[in-house]
């Protein structure tokens, strides 16, 4: 269960709560909690104001800008497949992408069942809320009853703010007229950054950051829109083949040193 | 009716993605392998999805106003600067580059 917390540590860092605020152990008073989910909830909901401009300014209408903030409710894979729209690809490669971005929401409800142990009959329910943001509250609290007030919170506040603010800026996209000028394009790899920042905490994980970014940047000019990402993914099993690989050899050595 | 088709198999495929990890059994998590690699994954594709969101422009690499606006983002997550004043510096510091960029000198 170590390894369960060292993935979000730091988040609440990344987001303004004051330091170690997430990482008392034992009892955590409810109201701290909500305000850790507020706080990433209204930051983040606040940036759908960016998707719902970029939609509208990609040439989509009001009701697909916002049938995409509420049925696929997942910022990545929203940016992905509205900038793969208008750049003319076809509704299938389109979609593809904007797939395999979603991918990683698998591995998060992966730590997130064990941790909120829900009901079966919930788990459709609770499974649209589960991306970056609501993991990020998640993870580091320290009993059930927290990590559920957590996920609540945070899944409620981001689910209505960023529909709210997906509307709002598809409404205002065309008074804000160039949206590329209000630098709103730097605001989505901005907020991947902050969600990536707290995760830099040993070789290991900068190691993979590096790879993966190689990987992204390098396979962009060859393959379509969204593959480069998913492959940039195999950055983590390598990393870990190759450390793992290098600690065998480590514990050979030192084993060969012990018989001399 | 493009547009639509896109986004109802985003939409599905995004949806079946997220309720996966909540239906999967479990034990999959109890080998260190399987954890490992759960933290590390969201490590590599949030770092891939930054740079490419940063550099990326279509099929091209470019070096734009976005460059200073990510360099002004973790200039702000160094000082421990909220959220919001993270994602609000990237976009002031990239719209205030590209400004300069279109002045008359």
């Amino acid at each position: 269960m170590a390894e369960q917390t060292t993935l979000p540590e730091g988040v609440g860092e990344a987001v303004g709560i004051p330091h170690g605020s997430a990482t008392v152990l034992g009892a955590k008073p409810d109201s701290a909690v909500v305000r850790d989910a507020l706080g990433v909830g209204i930051a983040v909901g606040l940036s759908g104001f960016a998707f719902g401009v970029t939609s509208a300014g990609s040439g989509l209408s009001l009701l697909q800008t916002c049938a995409l903030s509420l049925a696929v409710f997942t910022g990545a894979s929203q940016f992905a497949l509205v900038g793969a729209l208008a750049a003319g690809g076809n509704p299938y490669t389109a979609a593809a992408g904007a797939f395999f971005l979603g991918v990683r929401n698998s591995f998060y409800g992966l730590r997130l069942s064990q941790l909120l142990a829900l009901p079966r009959a919930l788990r459709p329910f609770a499974a649209q809320w589960v991306i970056d943001e609501t993991t990020a509250v998640t993870l580091p609290q320290p009993t059930r009853r927290a990590a559920r007030i957590g996920f609540a919170v945070t899944g409620l506040t981001l689910y209505v703010l960023w529909n709210l603010t997906t509307l709002l800026g598809a409404l205002g996209a065309e008074a804000l007229g160039d949206t590329d000028a209000w630098g709103l394009d730097a605001a989505s790899p901005a907020v991947f950054l902050a969600l990536l920042a707290p995760m830099l905490k040993s070789t290991t994980e900068r190691i993979t950051a590096a790879i993966a970014v190689l990987l992204a940047l390098g396979l962009l000019p060859v393959l379509p829109a969204g593959v480069p990402v998913l492959l940039s993914a195999l950055a983590a099993p390598a990393v870990l083949f190759l450390s793992g690989r290098r600690k065998g050899t480590s514990r050979d050595t030192a084993a060969a040193e012990e018989n001399r | 009716m493009n547009i639509w088709i896109a986004i109802a198999l985003t939409a599905v495929g995004c949806y079946l993605a997220k309720l996966l990890g909540l239906l999967v059994p479990a034990g999959v998590l109890e080998r260190p392998l399987a954890q490992r690699l759960a933290a590390l994954l969201p490590v590599a594709l949030l770092a891939a999805l930054t740079a490419q969101q940063t550099f990326g422009d279509g099929q091209h690499l470019t070096l734009d106003a976005r460059g200073a606006g990510l360099a002004a983002a973790a200039l702000a997550l160094v000082l421990r600067a909220p959220f919001l004043v993270v994602v609000g510096s990237a976009v002031v510091v990239t719209a205030g580059v590209r400004a300069l960029g279109q002045a008359p000198w």
